[in-house]
């Protein structure tokens, strides 16, 4: 992933506040990147436009070469649907499938599904007994661990987490990211963490500050 | 208080955030009123006006003298009654055209006009000075006098160029009627020297042997109640109104149910923190009941206006059906009552606390501090369906026994409520199961999602589609019963009006020098003389009418059911045809007996046949005519139908005219009859369809608010979704699949329940409300059109919330993902 004079502001009625200025970064490939920062520095802001989740104002991001900027709605879908995988604090499940299918659910729907894959990486997240199971009968560990095995199973080159265990408690969430981490090597995908937390970027490879919208260290 | 203040607040603030969830609130509540008091409104109006008509010169307890063998009557034999010490009045009363409107003309005599009977203001010096000086008066009810486009103090000119007095306000006055003096009524009427009826003073009874001696038979007495049948007769009229009007109100207070349930679940979060910072549970519950008491008065004051509305809208058809079917006069203009003000605004409250109680309930039950852990919409929408079955099957039970066991017309609505309600309420479980093959189905992940997705949208759509499966099957129901009556009624006038002319004479007097007339006319094939008389079986009123030997009869006239060689039997043996009505009445079948209320005596009677009679509310018997005279002395002999020759109709109708002039006193031809009676068909049903369609419009308002509110909820289940690569588009044109496949659900369940309605319609409440029983019709193409509507109205209520998703900005989308949502 590489990231070019990324900006990005919202209206507001006071006229345009700017959140991100000009943002360059890069993450190669298995490596793994906590973006931190205070409440409001554009952390958020910096994820979705790379999970083609919003549009940015001025700047290019490359994936796997392609420039994901300027894509229109339709090809922002794909590149959400194949290229990227995304896990978010509130987990974000579907409460109307149950667990086996929330996990396979992008995977079929990019047409990448695969069983053995499945099958390895639900025992792995520890759900093999619970793939009957529907989102609300889990606990919130059991719910982050089915976002992050929904996020990989289609194998996406970028996964990208949203402060994943800000709903966690300490050891739960210790053990998720490890599990994530774990997974993301076998994978060889790009990871990119937002988070709060020092300590859980610390385990990360490399760690960035943004603050007021700009990336002042890597 | 304060504390109750700063909660009312708190509360409000929801409803500043989500003003459409207010509207369609506050816009539920009142359409759901409006058509409630709609039809109060017009039920209160018809029946005033039968009280002015029936105590306009009776009282309701005076009696009448008419002619013995009806139409009019010297007015010497009013003198002739005077001299003798009775205190009598004349009456005449004619019909008279004045510009495109017809008033009733009724001629008073003022001076010995009874003070205690009804139009008391008119009886007296005083109104004899207006009425016998100068010009003198004429009185109408102010909205006669808007009804007819005239001016209070304006001469009004008849067709037949006749100016009456100027006219004054008296509202009092029956509707549609302006009175004069019996002078000027006999003038402009043509009728000189004649009258129609007298009224006997309230303190004095006439017996028959006195006006026998009196008047040698020329006058018979009218009882008062005869003529005060019109309130009981129309009763079922005004009831099948009531029903419409309530099963709108219900449709209505779907709405309502579904906003309240709705902004509940919204405001889930502002109650508990309202809870945590210290509102005690009463508080909040006494800031929510203030919350609804202002909903209530604010929709149901528009409801109560734009019931008047609809009432007056409705009113000039509701008028015209009654007048048509009953003989009743309605006001045309609409006056505000507060019978029916108070009826909408309680029914407006009483819904609303119905509908936001379960709101209130949980509120107070709210726990302070709840595990936040997200809804177990699955577990509560489990409880939910079983609640619902439990009910459903209540009400299923309730119809099958109401079926069983009620005669009556409330029974009849019992098994129609019942089983829409019990139907309604498996509506959810019914499209719960189709959501669960198709999910089983499925084959993409998309699909699988759409199925599964869509139960879990049922929840919170299923009041609304409810409320559309309710109209749905109305609308199926009631438009097979009144398109079927309609192929049945026009079968029937087409057997039943054979003559080609049809005629009143003035006097029986008139009736045999037309008629000698008539034998010597090579045109007219057959004379048919249709005497009638009235009696009384029980307390229902009954026509009796005489019927000649011929062929129009005995090879057209319809038949429900007779014995085999009934005409034999009607014209040489004591028998007589009984209407379908007055058969059902008095249990009778062909070949039973029954003993039928002569002048004076009892006549025993075989039953030969069985008619229908559609649109009678009377009983009537059919006799043969020699027969008839016999038993009944006071036999009017005025009704007479011609048939005659090839094209020869308006040729022997201008000759009749042209030779008798006033003596005939009306004359059509059939073509006239049947569009007469086609008209007031129409006319009668006008209402019903009209209520039909509102409650259509109620329930895709119902759909539409639903979608609406939900539409927030929504953006959370398919934010998911949009993350992981579906595009907006895609996810806009699923959830529109989505609401038509609902859609189509409903509509296909409204089928057999609307096929349902209509055979409770036309097997029980027709047959106990009118006394006929209609043959089922069905209508394929017409369910067609109504699963098209149900499609159509999807697709709009649809419409604004589903481009809403398609438009949503991704920051819209995202805010479900945001850590402060």
């Amino acid at each position: 992933m590489c990231v070019r004079g990324l900006s990005k502001s919202y209206a507001t009625p006071q006229g345009p506040l700017p959140v991100l200025r000009g943002v360059d970064l890069t993450l190669e490939a298995g490596e793994t990147l906590a973006m931190m920062g205070e409440s409001g520095s554009g952390k958020s802001t910096l994820l979705h436009l790379v999970g083609a989740l919003d549009d940015a104002d001025a700047g290019d991001i490359l994936l796997d070469g392609v420039n994901i900027a300027g894509l229109p709605e339709n090809g922002k879908a794909t590149v959400r649907r194949e290229t990227i995988g995304v896990v978010f604090q509130q987990f974000n499940l579907i409460a109307s499938l149950t667990v086996g299918e929330n996990l396979a659910f992008q995977s079929r729907l990019a047409n990448r599904y695969d069983p053995d894959w499945m099958a390895r990486l639900t025992q792995r997240l520890g759900l093999d007994n619970l793939t009957g199971r529907y989102p609300e009968q889990l606990s919130g560990g059991q719910q982050q661990r089915v976002a992050i095995g929904r996020a990989l199973a289609a194998r996406p080159r970028l996964l990208l987490a949203d402060e994943p265990t800000g709903n966690l408690d300490e050891p739960t969430g210790d053990a998720a990211l490890a599990l994530t981490l774990e997974l993301v090597a076998e994978t060889g995908c790009g990871f990119l963490m937002v988070t709060h937390s020092v300590r859980l970027a610390s385990r990360l490879q490399r760690q960035a500050t943004l603050a007021a919208g700009t990336l002042i260290s890597t | 208080m304060r504390q109750i203040c700063w909660t009312l607040a708190a509360l409000a603030s929801h409803w500043r955030k989500h003003p459409a969830n207010l509207a369609t609130l506050i816009l539920g509540l009142a359409i759901a009123t409006a058509l409630w008091s709609g039809v109060q409104a017009l039920n209160t109006q018809a029946r005033r006006s039968y009280d002015s008509a029936a105590n306009a010169f009776t009282g309701g307890k005076a009696q009448n003298l008419v002619a013995a063998q009806g139409g009019l009557f010297a007015q010497d034999l009013f003198v002739a009654l005077r001299r003798a010490g009775l205190k009598v009045s004349p009456i005449l009363e004619g019909s008279a055209r004045i510009g495109k409107k017809t008033a009733k003309l009724i001629g008073i005599e003022p001076l010995t006009l009874p003070r205690d009977v009804g139009l008391a203001p008119l009886a007296g010096n005083r109104s004899a000075t207006g009425m016998l000086t100068g010009d003198g008066l004429s009185y109408a009810a102010p909205g006669t006098i808007r009804d007819l486009g005239v001016l209070a103090g304006e001469r009004p000119l008849t067709d037949a160029g006749f100016k009456l007095p100027p006219l004054v306000a008296l509202s009092e006055a029956p509707p549609g009627a302006i009175i004069v003096d019996i002078g000027v009524a006999q003038k402009a009427l043509n009728r000189p020297g004649r009258l129609s009826r007298m009224i006997v003073a309230p303190d004095m009874r006439i017996d028959a042997t006195t006006l026998t001696e009196a008047t040698d038979r020329a006058l018979r007495i009218v009882e008062p109640e005869e003529d005060s049948d019109l309130a009981r007769l129309t009763d079922s009229f005004h009831l099948n109104l009531t029903a419409f009007g309530l099963l709108a109100f219900l449709v209505g207070f779907f709405i309502v149910h579904a906003s309240f349930g709705l902004a509940f679940e919204q405001r889930l979060p502002v109650l508990r923190t309202l809870r945590a910072l210290g509102v005690s549970a009463r508080a909040l519950v006494a800031a929510m009941v203030i919350e609804l008491s202002a909903f209530t008065l604010l929709a149901g004051g528009a409801g109560v206006i734009g019931g008047y509305l609809i009432a007056a809208a409705l009113l000039p058809d509701v008028s015209a059906s009654l007048e048509g079917l009953y003989g009743a006069q309605i006001s045309g203009a609409l006056t505000l009552d507060a019978r029916w003000i108070i009826s909408a605004l309680a029914m407006a409250g009483g819904g609303a606390l119905f509908a936001g109680a379960s709101g209130l309930l949980k509120t107070f039950n709210l726990p302070v501090l709840s595990v936040a852990r997200p809804i177990a919409w699955r577990e509560a929408h489990r409880r939910y369906l079983a609640r619902q079955a439990t009910f459903a099957l209540l009400s299923l039970m309730v119809a099958v026994l109401a079926g069983y066991f009620a005669d009556t017309l409330e029974g009849g609505f019992t098994v129609i409520a019942a089983s829409l309600l019990g139907v309604a309420l498996l509506l959810p479980l019914a499209l719960e199961a189709l959501l669960r093959i198709g999910e089983a189905l499925s084959k993409t992940p998309l699909s699988r999602w759409f199925f599964a997705d869509g139960r879990q949208e049922i929840a919170g759509l299923s009041l609304a589609l409810m409320a559309l499966l309710l109209a749905l099957a109305t609308n199926i129901g009631v438009g097979g019963m009144v398109e079927g009556f309609r192929h049945t009624f026009i079968g029937w006038l087409d057997q039943r009006l054979v003559a080609e002319i049809y005629y009143e004479a003035a006097t029986p007097h008139d009736a045999r020098e037309i008629e000698d007339w008539a034998r010597k006319d090579k045109e007219i094939v057959a004379i048919l003389p249709v005497w009638r008389s009235k009696t009384r079986i029980g307390d229902w009123p009954v026509e009796v009418m005489g019927m000649t030997p011929h062929t129009t009869y005995s090879e057209h006239f319809p038949l429900n059911a007779a014995t085999p060689d009934v005409w034999r039997m009607l014209h040489e043996e004591d028998a007589a045809l009984v209407s379908e009505q007055l058969a059902r009445r008095l249990k009778l079948s062909p070949g039973d007996s029954f003993d039928l209320p002569t002048t004076g005596d009892s006549w025993r009677l075989r039953v030969a046949g069985i008619f229908p009679d559609y649109g009678n509310p009377k009983g009537q018997i059919r006799l043969d005519h020699t027969r008839l005279a016999q038993h009944f002395a006071d036999a009017s002999g005025i009704h007479y139908s011609l048939r005659v020759a090839g094209d020869a109709t308006t040729r022997v109708m201008t000759r009749l005219q042209e030779t008798f002039g006033a003596r005939i006193a009306r004359i059509v031809d059939q073509a006239e009859v049947k569009k007469i009676s086609t008209e007031i068909f129409e006319r009668t049903f006008t209402v019903t369809t009209a209520l039909n369609t509102l409650t259509l419009v109620v329930s895709a308002i119902a759909l539409f608010a639903s979608l609406l509110t939900l539409s927030n909820l929504r953006l959370a289940h398919v934010a998911p979704v949009w993350a992981i690569g579906v595009t907006r588009d895609r996810l806009a044109t699923l959830e529109m699949l989505r609401i038509l496949v609902f859609a189509a659900g409903a509509a296909l369940i409204a089928i057999p329940l609307g096929l349902f309605m209509t055979w409770a319609l036309v097997d029980i409440v027709n047959v106990v409300a009118f006394g006929w029983r209609l043959p089922m019709h069905i209508f394929p193409q017409h369910w067609l059109t109504v699963f098209a509507t149900a499609q159509v109205a999807a697709l709009v209520a649809g419409l604004v919330p589903v481009r809403r998703l398609a438009r949503a900005a991704p920051a819209e989308l995202l805010k479900v993902f945001a850590n402060e949502r």
